[in-house]
């Protein structure tokens, strides 16, 4: 079993964008993984450790497009467990999502992959479209949007609880299969592997990397690819007209009351 | 060709209310075109809901049909090879629909599968292939072109009035549509059982937060809601305790609503949280800490602890609807 999980870097969502010439500046950009992926690398890690332990059932290899000099995002997940990481070398804002899922449904060719996980979303640009991509151009089956994923080794495949409109899907998916994860994937029992003893006390939140995880990160391999070793010409049909910031709210007034609160909502704004 | 194919979806037989919205975008986007606009059902044997729609035409040419047993119950799968098929068969310049989970699961798959661009989320339909999001949890506003034969969108619920009956369309089946679930199956779809409005076309809204510390807690939120006949809601820390469902999130990766009237009760206010809540017309603010940022940009604000306040205000609302 081989599960390939995906990271993208993108500027600290902590900090507000700063705009400069009718885009975003990023020039002063702190760079940070994606939460979601952070939620990704968990989900694939739970999966493949038996309660984390030593022991693994399946590798888990990250891969990433960015600029190769620019991968401090990986070295973190290989800090919290990865066994090795993939990163093509390529400058990942100039891209759009299809190039990006075209890098990545080859590498999970190239490495002969049986899971992606990623997470649903980049917290930057919210386009949510990256993994149902790659399944597409893999066709393969998905299951997108998981809040819990149990993996029935026997049977190779996944029992996934998808967050759906109006309320939640069970969908059953074949290995190899693509993944992507929602926020409650990761509260303490939402992954299981059929190994790890139930009431294992995980957190509610993707690990942290130990001492020895950072230490260890150094030494574990990491390939870098350009675009073209994996015969994909990249490029981009999404072409940014600049981006600005939204207009301001006012913020409003204190009230000082129950009764006044509804006078207001009733007179002023006539909302009720 | 510049026609514009809006993929709907159909419950009960009817057309789902939640995609209103999105053929409201697509007729829009088809007007900037300059081309006409379609609609596409997809199910087992969808022909009667069909028939349904066109009766109410929503400004659309002709209603087309896609009926494959492998359709229903929905999956990405086999709806992406469906909207592929439909797609090239009709030679459209654009394929969309409200981003719902349906949509935000099949089309991007479909986009791959047609080497199409794919502009998710849309708050606004600039051109032709000009549109207008936001990113960064609503902290910016970008306006993206696409380029290519054929482009995809799906279009932000609160953002694009529902689509309003008109002419009647014609009715128009799809040939040779094959749809495969490459192995996957879905085994259950557990519905959150609610008398309410959606939380995507509720008037009124109102979401409690991690402060209201349990689910049975939230009851009074509940009585609030039903009188003023609106929806209930929560931050990301109240559905991840459990206290209320998943679907109920309002934020970034939640529903992302804009009634009239919100109020936020025991919401600290984080970005990801007002991502999904700030072009409300008028937000109230419930909260037992003056600093909190939901104040920034709430229009009431009331400094107070829930206990203390929302049973009086429960009161004083069904006194005045009474
Ligand atoms: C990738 C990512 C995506 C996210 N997506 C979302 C999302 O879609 N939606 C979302 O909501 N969050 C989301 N979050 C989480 C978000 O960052 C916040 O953690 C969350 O919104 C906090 O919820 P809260 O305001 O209920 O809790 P808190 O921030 O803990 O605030 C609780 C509030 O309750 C008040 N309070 C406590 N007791 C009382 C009382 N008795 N009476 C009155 N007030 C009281 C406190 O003063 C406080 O302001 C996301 C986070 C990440 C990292």
């Amino acid at each position: 079993m081989k599960i390939l999980v995906t990271v993208k870097r993108i500027p600290d969502p902590v900090e507000p964008p700063k705009f400069a010439g009718g885009q975003i500046d990023t020039s002063s950009a702190k760079w940070v993984q994606n939460e979601f992926d952070e939620y990704a690398i968990e989900t694939a890690l739970r999966l493949a450790e038996v309660g984390g332990g030593t022991e693994r059932l399946a590798e888990v290899v990250v891969v990433s497009v960015c600029p190769a000099t620019k991968r401090e995002h990986v070295t973190n997940f290989l800090a919290m467990g990865a066994n090795r990481a993939i990163v093509v070398d390529a400058d990942d804002t100039q891209l759009d999502a299809q190039s990006v899922a075209q890098l990545i449904a080859a590498v999970f060719r190239k490495e002969g992959a049986d899971l992606l996980v990623s997470g649903k979303l980049s917290q930057d640009n919210e386009s949510n479209e990256v993994s149902q991509r790659v399944a597409g151009l893999l066709d393969l089956p998905q299951a997108t949007f998981a809040a819990s994923v149990v993996w029935d080794r026997s049977a190779n495949a996944l029992q996934v609880a998808r967050e759906v409109e109006d309320g939640v899907e069970t969908k059953r998916v074949p290995l190899p299969a693509v993944l992507s994860v929602d926020l409650r994937i990761v509260l303490p029992t939402s992954v299981k592997n059929g190994a790890t003893p139930e009431g294992h006390p995980y957190p509610d939140k993707p690990r942290l990397a130990s001492l020895r995880g950072i230490t260890m990160a150094k030494t574990k391999k990491v390939d870098v690819l350009k675009p073209a070793d994996l015969g994909v010409s990249v490029g981009a049909k999404v072409v940014s007209r600049g981006v600005v910031a939204p207009p301001k709210r006012q913020a409003g007034k204190i009230v000082a009351s129950v009764e006044e609160l509804v006078e207001k909502l009733a007179t002023e704004a006539k909302v009720l | 060709m510049s026609n514009v194919l809006v993929v709907v979806e159909i419950g009960d037989g009817k057309l789902r209310a939640h995609s209103l919205p999105g053929i409201t975008a697509g007729a829009q986007l088809a007007a900037a075109l300059g081309g006409e606009l379609h609609l596409l059902v997809l199910g087992a044997a969808p022909q009667a809901a069909a028939e349904g729609i066109a009766a109410a035409g929503y400004g659309a040419k002709t209603v087309h049909v896609g009926a494959h047993a492998e359709l229903e119950p929905f999956t990405a799968e086999a709806w992406a090879d469906a909207i592929v098929a439909a797609a090239r068969s009709l030679g459209v310049a654009a394929i969309g629909g409200t981003a719902t989970s349906t949509l935000r699961d099949a089309l991007p798959r479909a986009a791959a599968v047609l080497d199409a661009p794919l502009a998710p989320e849309v708050t606004a339909i600039k051109g032709p292939r000009v549109f207008g999001r936001e990113v960064s949890a609503g902290r910016a506003i970008a306006e993206i072109a696409l380029e290519g034969d054929v482009v995809c969108f799906t279009a932000r619920a609160s953002e694009f009035a529902p689509a309003q009956p008109g002419a009647a369309a014609t009715v128009a089946a799809l040939a040779g549509i094959s749809a495969a679930k490459r192995g996957a199956t879905v085994l259950s779809i557990e519905k959150t059982q609610s008398a309410r409005p959606a939380l995507t076309e509720a008037k009124v809204v109102v979401s409690g937060g991690r402060g209201m510390r349990e689910g049975a807690n939230f009851k009074v939120l509940e009585e609030l809601t039903d009188l003023l006949g609106g929806a209930l809601g929560a931050s990301r820390a109240a559905t991840d305790a459990g206290m209320v469902p998943a679907d109920l999130q309002v934020g970034q990766t939640g529903k992302v609503v804009a009634p009239n009237l919100y109020f936020a009760v025991a919401i600290s206010g984080a970005i990801q949280h007002l991502a999904g809540m700030k072009n409300s017309k008028v937000i109230v603010a419930i909260n037992k800490n003056g600093e909190e940022p939901i104040f920034q940009i709430a229009d009431y604000g009331l400094v107070a602890k829930w206990e203390d306040t929302l049973p009086r205000l429960v009161e004083l609302v069904r006194a005045r609807k009474g």
